[in-house]
Formats: C-alpha cells, sequence, structure tokens
C-alpha cells in the first residue's frame, strides 16, 4: 500500500490530537503531579466541614501534598468523618494540626496541615486527633449578632 | 376549526419525528453491523478522516483560542471583584475541559463536517451514484456510510482536545501574558481544580458521545435527502439544526449524570 | 417462447401509492439481443428496468433471470445476481468523489482481488475500448456529458456483465456523442456477448441499433416489434411516436376547457 500525502496529514491531526489530550493531562490536569506518586490514608474528625468536599485539596505551607478522598457523618459522635490520601513523599508527625481553611473571602475550602513537633509520624491509618472546623459565615455572623445584641446599649443622652 | 388544524398539524410533526428518530436509529444499527467492511478496507476511514477531521482543524484551532482569550478576560474580571484572579486558571481550564471543548468543537464540527456530509451522501443520492453502488453488488452504507461515521466518531474527541488545549493556552495569553496573573498560581490552581479522570475523561467521554451522534444525524440526513437539489439543501440545513439541538440537549443529560455530586 | 431466454417477465404489476404503474407487463429478452424498451417519460420503463434489478419487489407477477425468481432472492443472492448485471444511469452517475480510473476500477476492487496491476491492465482495456484511455486520471467533474457517460459505460462494463441496463443513455447528449454512445452500446454488447436492455425515449438512435422494441404507455404493453415492423406499422401511437407526430393519440394540449369560450370570458 503506498504512502500518500493524505495519509500524512491524518497522521499529523491524530499526533496532534493525542498531544493536546497529554498536554490536558499533564498540564491542565492533576494527572503529572499527583495522581503518579504513591499514598496514604489518614483520618480526622471535625465538628464542621462547613463546604469541604470530596477531592479537596490538603495543602501544607501552601504546597499541595493530598486529597480528601471521602467525608462521611461518624454517629458515633456526630461528627464528620474525612478521609485524606497523602503523598508518599510527604510524612507529618503524629501531632499534626488539620485546619480547614478558604481560600479567599468565598473561595474553594481545603485542609491545612500545620506540623506539630512530635517525633512519631503518621501511618498509613492513622488518626489526626488535633483539628480545627471550618469558620461557617453564618454562625460567624450570628455570634457577631449576638455579642452586638449582648453589649449594654450605649444611650446617647441628648444635651440640653 | 382552526384550532383542531393547528393541534392536528402539531400532532402530525411530533409523529413524525419519532418516525424519523426511529429510522435514524435503524439507520444507526445499520451502519455499525455493516462497519465490518470499513474496518478492513481502513483506507477508506483515513480518506474521511481527512475531509472531516483535518479540514476542520483551523475552524476548531482558532475558534478554542479565542474562546479561551474571551474567558481569560471575562474570568479575570469577575474574579477580580473577590480577589481571587489566581483562580483564573481553573476557572478557563474547568470551562473549557468540562464544557465549552467538547459542546462548541462539536457545534463547530457540526456545521463545518456534518452540512459537507449530508451534502455530500444527498448529492450522491441525486446524482443516482447511491442507486449506481447498490446495483454494482456494493452495500453503499458499508461503502460510503460506515466510513464516514467511523471517521467522525475519531475525529471529534481528537478536535474537542485541540479545542481546549489551544483554548487554555489563549486563556494563559491574555490573563498571564497581557493581564499578567502570576503564571505559577494560574498553572497551580488549574491543576489542583481539574481532575484527570472527572474531568477530562468525562469531557473526551462527552465529545465521543457528540461525534457519534452528529456523524449519524449528517449521515442519516443525506441519506434519507430528497434526491434533487431543493432536498439536499433542506437536508443540509436540517443537520446542522437538529444535530446543534442534539448537541445542547445531550449536554445537559450527560453533564447532570457526571458532575452532580460534586 | 425462447429457450435461452435471459430475462423473463410474467405478468409484472405494480403498484405505488395505490396508483398503478405497472399493469400484465409480459416480456422476454433472449440471450445475446438487444431490446429496447420505449414510451413516454413517466410510462413506467425506469419502474420496469428497477424491478428486473431488483431493486423494486412486484406487487404481483414475476421477474426471472437466469431462471431464478427475483423476488425470492435474499439480500445475499441479490448481490450475487447484481454480480452479473451492470447498468448505466441515466447522467451516467459517475462517483464524482474518485478519478475515471478508480471509477471503472471500482467493481474490480471490490469484487474481485486481482492485484494491482492486473486491474490496471483491465481497466486500461475497458477505457480503451471507449476510446478514453488518456483520460484516465481525470475527475467526473472534468469531463463533457458525452465523455462521462463513456466512462460510465466502460464502468459499467467493467466486469463483462451477462446482462447490461441502460437507463436512458441518449439523454442529454448532442448529435455526435449520441451516436458514438449507440455504436459503442451495440458493439459492447456483441463482444462481449451480453443481453442489453436498453430503456429510453429516443426513437431514431435505438431503432438503429436494437433487435426488439416494446412500446409502454401508462404500464401497458402497447406494441412490440422488431424495428423494421414497428417502421411499417400504422398504429397511432406508434406512427405518432416512431415519427414525432405533435399530435395524435397522445394530446399537444393539455386537457382544457373550449379555447374560444376561455378568451371571451375575459373580454
Amino acid at each position: 500500500m503506498e504512502r500518500t500525502t493524505l495519509d500524512l496529514w491524518v497522521g499529523m491531526f491524530v499526533v496532534a490530537g493525542l498531544a493536546a489530550l497529554v498536554a490536558l493531562a499533564m498540564k491542565v490536569g492533576n494527572l503529572g503531579t499527583y495522581n503518579v506518586s504513591e499514598s496514604y490514608q489518614v483520618y480526622g474528625y471535625f465538628q464542621n466541614i462547613g463546604g469541604l468536599k470530596v477531592k479537596a485539596s490538603i495543602k501544607s505551607a501552601g504546597v499541595l501534598v493530598g486529597r480528601v478522598t471521602s467525608i462521611t457523618l461518624d454517629t458515633q459522635r456526630y461528627e464528620a468523618k474525612v478521609v485524606m490520601s497523602l503523598d508518599k513523599r510527604y510524612q507529618f508527625p503524629q501531632d499534626t494540626f488539620a485546619n480547614i481553611l478558604t481560600s479567599g473571602l468565598l473561595g474553594e475550602q481545603y485542609i491545612g496541615l500545620m506540623p506539630g513537633g512530635d517525633e512519631e509520624m503518621l501511618k498509613d491509618g492513622g488518626q489526626v486527633k488535633q483539628t480545627q472546623s471550618a469558620v461557617v459565615l453564618e454562625e460567624m455572623i450570628g455570634k457577631f449578632l449576638y455579642n452586638k445584641a449582648a453589649e449594654p446599649e450605649k444611650v446617647i443622652v441628648p444635651e440640653k | 376549526m382552526a384550532a383542531t388544524k393547528t393541534i392536528r398539524a402539531i400532532g402530525h410533526r411530533i409523529v413524525d419525528a419519532v418516525w424519523r428518530i426511529g429510522s435514524a436509529t435503524r439507520f444507526f444499527i445499520l451502519a455499525l453491523l455493516y462497519s465490518g467492511m470499513g474496518f478492513k478496507r481502513f483506507r477508506l476511514i483515513i480518506k474521511e478522516i481527512f475531509s472531516s477531521g483535518v479540514m476542520s482543524l483551523i475552524i476548531i484551532l482558532v475558534a478554542g483560542l479565542f474562546v479561551g482569550m474571551v474567558l481569560g478576560l471575562q474570568g479575570y474580571e469577575t474574579l477580580k471583584r473577590y480577589g481571587s484572579e489566581s483562580a483564573l486558571g481553573s476557572l478557563v481550564a474547568l470551562s473549557l475541559v468540562r464544557e465549552l471543548g467538547p459542546v462548541l468543537a462539536a457545534l463547530l464540527f457540526a456545521s463545518r463536517a456534518g452540512s459537507a456530509m449530508t451534502a455530500e451522501i444527498g448529492l450522491m443520492k441525486a446524482t443516482e451514484q447511491i442507486s449506481a453502488m447498490e446495483m454494482m453488488a456494493v452495500n453503499p452504507i458499508a461503502r460510503i456510510v460506515a466510513p464516514r461515521f467511523w471517521a467522525g466518531v475519531i475525529s471529534m474527541p481528537l478536535l474537542a482536545a485541540m479545542f481546549s488545549a489551544v483554548g487554555v493556552f489563549g486563556g494563559y495569553l491574555v490573563g498571564v501574558v497581557q493581564i499578567g496573573v502570576d503564571e505559577g498560581s494560574f498553572w497551580a490552581q488549574m491543576q489542583a481544580a481539574v481532575d484527570f479522570r472527572e474531568d477530562i475523561l468525562n469531557g473526551v467521554l462527552k465529545s465521543f458521545v457528540f461525534g457519534t451522534v452528529v456523524t449519524v444525524i449528517a449521515l442519516f440526513e443525506g441519506y434519507d435527502a430528497q434526491p434533487t437539489a431543493e432536498g439536499v439543501s433542506g437536508a443540509t440545513t436540517r443537520t446542522v439544526v437538529n444535530s446543534s439541538l442534539a448537541i445542547l440537549m445531550l449536554d445537559f443529560v450527560l453533564t447532570a449524570i457526571m458532575f452532580r455530586g460534586n | 417462447m425462447s429457450p435461452s431466454a435471459l430475462v423473463e417477465i410474467r405478468d409484472l404489476n405494480f403498484t405505488y401509492d395505490k396508483r398503478p404503474v405497472l399493469q400484465g407487463i409480459n416480456m422476454t429478452f433472449p440471450k445475446g439481443r438487444m431490446v429496447a424498451i420505449m414510451g413516454l417519460s413517466g410510462c413506467g420503463k425506469t419502474t420496469l428496468l428497477r424491478h428486473i434489478g431488483g431493486a423494486l419487489k412486484p406487487s404481483r407477477g414475476s421477474v426471472k433471470i437466469d431462471g431464478q425468481m427475483m423476488q425470492d432472492l435474499d439480500s445475499a443472492g441479490l448481490y450475487a445476481m447484481r454480480r452479473k448485471m451492470g447498468m448505466l444511469f441515466q447522467f451516467g452517475a459517475l462517483f464524482t468523489d474518485m478519478t475515471v480510473y478508480d471509477n471503472v476500477a471500482f467493481q474490480m476492487r471490490e469484487h474481485t482481488d486481482l492485484p494491482e496491476e492486473l486491474i490496471h491492465d483491465l481497466v486500461m482495456m475497458k477505457l480503451h475500448a471507449v476510446g478514453l484511455r488518456g483520460a484516465h486520471k481525470m475527475m467526473p467533474s472534468e469531463l463533457s456529458g458525452g465523455m462521462a457517460r463513456r466512462v460510465a459505460l466502460a464502468r459499467t462494463v467493467a466486469l463483462d456483465p451477462t446482462l447490461i441496463m441502460y437507463d436512458e443513455p441518449f439523454a442529454g447528449l448532442d448529435a455526435i456523442s449520441l451516436s458514438v454512445i449507440g455504436d459503442l452500446i451495440r458493439r459492447l454488447n456483441d463482444a462481449l456477448g451480453a443481453t442489453s436492455i436498453i430503456v429510453t425515449h429516443d426513437i431514431q438512435e435505438s431503432l438503429k441499433i436494437v433487435d426488439y422494441v416494446y412500446f409502454m404507455a401508462n404500464g401497458v404493453i402497447v406494441a412490440e416489434g422488431t424495428p423494421d415492423e414497428l417502421r411499417a406499422c400504422d398504429t397511432d401511437f406508434v406512427r405518432q411516436f416512431v415519427h414525432g407526430e405533435m399530435d395524435g393519440p397522445v394530446p399537444f394540449h393539455y386537457p382544457s376547457g373550449d379555447y374560444r369560450q376561455e378568451l371571451n370570458s375575459q373580454g
């Protein structure tokens, strides 16, 4: 079967399409950065996860170190159990502090890890004991209003 | 009297539409059944990939670049208000990979390649080329329809991927190069937000579905066209209108299935 | 009637949309002969041809080719039968996306496993027979009407069919192309020992080349015979048709009211 310029064009087309797909996967998606490395799982209980979602990122010092893999309600404690999958390359002390944070004022919520000073490292299946819940905007506003109401009213005495 | 007439006309059109959907489905199944020979003569598919895929390349690339640039500009203006310009990368990439890439590429494909397919086959029918083929004991579905079908199904995801990739580049040009969003956070936010399986593969799956639907509609309209000049031009219009509607409706359904719960 | 009949049509009836298109057609096409089916546009000639090709199934009656009933064949049998047939379509119906060469080679490539060199020689022989060997690289859009018809003719006989059908082979051709095609049809038929059926309304050209003629009008056979018999025939219809008279059994005027009355009513 003789080769023609048509084959060349079609070949270039297919290669370009696949290259675009690879570029999307590596450069745009997370295939290049995170999925390829091995991971280990830890979990933690949060009183309130706010708007945290599965696949939300987990960062330490601003570096992406893992992702949330599942969020369930533990009916023993009535707290949210969040399972986190962390990159094997990053080990954290056992007294690491997990904090639900928000990027920007209305941005996505993520978990920030603040390492403690323990010698022991977190193991696969280990628990992050110290957690802090998400800041829920409604609660904050509610608290603020309540505090305002509780403050003794400043009576403006009209001068005579 | 006028009211009953209108109702009857509407009912007639609905029955007709259902009828056509049925014929199109049967046509689709026939095309699949007779695909064996098309794969035996892979050359035919290559030829059709050239005329539907490669010929749509320029319009896809140019459109993708500009859509990405517009996204960069508009996204920046909106995100700036909330002080989260750094999320520009994820906004551009997610909109392209999940929605705009597959949908716009499919719409462009329908009007560029789909209409050409309909016109070509309609003309073949009008000039008795299809009857001639049948008289030569060659099955026109296997020889004409099946290769074009597979060419469309193969080309569409590749075109959509190129559209998205070029679009992301367009967003980068406007967002990072021109406006000056931090390059690192542009890519980092994008990579943090876009998941390969959830977003990119689902986008590819979408464009695969769109490619199938657009090609089947285009081929069916051509094959079903009245063998006259008016018949062919009407069929070409129907191809663009019907496949555009089908793309947008299917996009809603697919989005609801794929991305719900995220 | 003849034991060597290739195609026999018996009491063929065809109804389309409750409108009878063909009624009680009986025809016999002996082997090696050229038979013309003539009639006015819309008299059912092309429909008849489609029955012979197996594209339509009769409402009643039968078409028998080479001892086989066409309506009893399944699609594989039909395709096997069609390999023995060639059909020249009204305007040639060349595949517009292929060169002349590929058009003629089409069936050889589809139906045989011949090596490309052999196909090349065969294609060149067929093109030489129609005098267009030099045009093998051209696209159908570059050909004149007469040339396109000759290429289509070469394609029709590509696999040396035993039955060749011509649907209006002379339509839209100038005088020279017309006699060239007519001559070619006759020579090819005799060279191949094939049986030809020509559907046409071009009387003069076809009377020159065929062996037998059927005249059709409104779905029935109105006259039949050899060309000489028909030239001598003095039935009104045949005379009008053969000599191209303006008025006769086929009226010049579409049915209308009284002429004088209509003119007066306006004034």
